[in-house]
């Protein structure tokens, strides 16, 4: 390969790895694709610096290094799984550099979500199922409070973080708003297990994932990202604990 | 209730669940269902394992271990990364109901038993790590084996 404009291929791979990080991607993938995409172009000799919060990314003995910041980190494993795709096709010379950037910058202003009506759909399944895989008992009374409690508190919470950029405030808005519903509902006596349901009306927020996920990065390693990350698990555990908390007392 | 009918209650609940998470986290639509049953199938292996009178850590590990391995072989079938269903595969195991009895026993003064039920999800947790950790490991070994050939 004659000459590849570095600049821009450190920015494209710079981009690449920030979407992946935003996108709740592991670590070691997000390493491995941004080397890759180097690798492909042709350039040999690249140093990478990858945690949740920034990326570092420099070619050896030369004078291009650049940073990106990442401030949204959420899961989106669409986003991912297309930067997946896009590095394997450019891997494989079915894209250009110039290609690959474009398609990747078109992939970090608009992702394709499932419409809302279905996300409402899932919170609401995924607290009823929860409710009785968690539990293990067979409670059908209380599904279907269990499933609009976890559809307010899904709701609230995704409403919240639209509007404001104060962390963990749409978890304790949410878990808060789910619990006085679960309240309201076992006082009327449409509801009649309050424990069992608060279980599964958290689940569309709980992070139980990013805890696990946390572990992981840190036995793989990533000791900076597994604490980053594990931290911010932590605070939103607090965050929706602390909303049940208020309420929790009044049943 | 039968066991039958319970196992079978069980295993639609874990698969519906694990849909509806990848709904909430925008999976690809074409690993939805793929990934549903890679839930199903580790809680079923969690809730056999926990019946048959195995410890949680011990349940909670080889549940995590067998979506790690549907995962990969579902990865390398259709081409996506192994991440997109073990985060969706995981829902039914994650220790949420525990976390929850932790926060109440908190709220209501009962702080041993609260740390109790704390260190049981750390434990919980660290197991599932661990569990994917040697799906991860069988991945590497069987990759290179074919690459070797």
């Amino acid at each position: 390969m004659a000459t590849v404009d570095k600049a821009e291929l450190l920015d494209t791979c710079l981009l690449a790895g920030r979407i992946m990080i935003e996108g709740g991607s592991e670590m070691y993938r997000v390493d491995d694709t941004m080397a890759r995409i180097i690798d492909n172009a042709g350039v040999r000799g690249v140093s990478l610096f990858t945690t949740p919060t920034g990326i570092v990314a420099g070619l050896n003995n030369q004078q291009y290094v650049q940073v990106r910041q990442i401030q949204r980190r959420e899961i989106d494993l669409e986003k991912v799984s297309r930067v997946n795709q896009l590095s394997r096709e450019f891997a494989a010379g079915q894209l250009t550099l110039a290609e690959l950037h474009h398609h990747l910058r078109a992939l970090a202003l608009h992702v394709p979500f499932f419409p809302m009506w279905l996300q409402i759909i899932g919170a609401g399944v995924l607290s009823a199922t929860m409710m009785v895989v968690f539990t293990q008992r067979y409670d059908w009374f209380d599904i279907p409070i269990a499933a609009v409690a976890g559809i307010v508190g899904f709701l609230v919470s995704t409403y919240i973080s639209r509007v404001t950029n104060v962390r963990f405030v749409a978890e304790l808005a949410g878990s808060l708003a789910l619990a006085l519903v679960t309240l309201v509902a076992c006082k009327v006596g449409w509801g009649l297990n309050p424990d069992n349901i608060l279980i599964g009306a958290v689940m569309p927020m709980v992070p139980g994932v990013a805890i696990t996920n946390s572990i992981r990065d840190m036995m793989a390693g990533h000791l900076l990202t597994g604490l980053a990350r594990g931290m911010e698990a932590v605070l939103t555990a607090c965050a929706i604990g602390f909303g049940i908390a208020v309420v929790l007392p009044y049943f | 209730m039968n066991i039958y009918i319970q196992a079978l209650v069980q295993c639609v609940f874990a698969y519906l669940g694990t849909v509806a998470f990848a709904l909430i986290i925008n999976v690809p639509r074409r690993a939805l269902n793929l990934g549903g049953w890679a839930g199903a199938t580790g809680w079923m292996v969690y809730w056999v394992l926990f019946k048959v009178g195995c410890s949680i850590v011990l349940a909670n590990l080889l549940g995590a271990f067998a979506i790690g391995i549907a995962a990969i072989v579902f990865a390398r079938w259709r081409k996506i990364p192994v991440i997109v269903f073990t985060i969706p595969g995981l829902v039914p195991l994650v220790p949420g109901g525990t976390a929850y009895e932790a926060v109440r026993m908190f709220v209501e003064g009962q702080t041993d038993a609260g740390i109790g039920y704390l260190v049981r999800v750390i434990m919980v947790a660290g197991a599932i790590a661990v569990g994917f950790m040697l799906a991860q490991l069988f991945g590497d070994l069987t990759k290179r084996r074919i690459r070797l050939r």
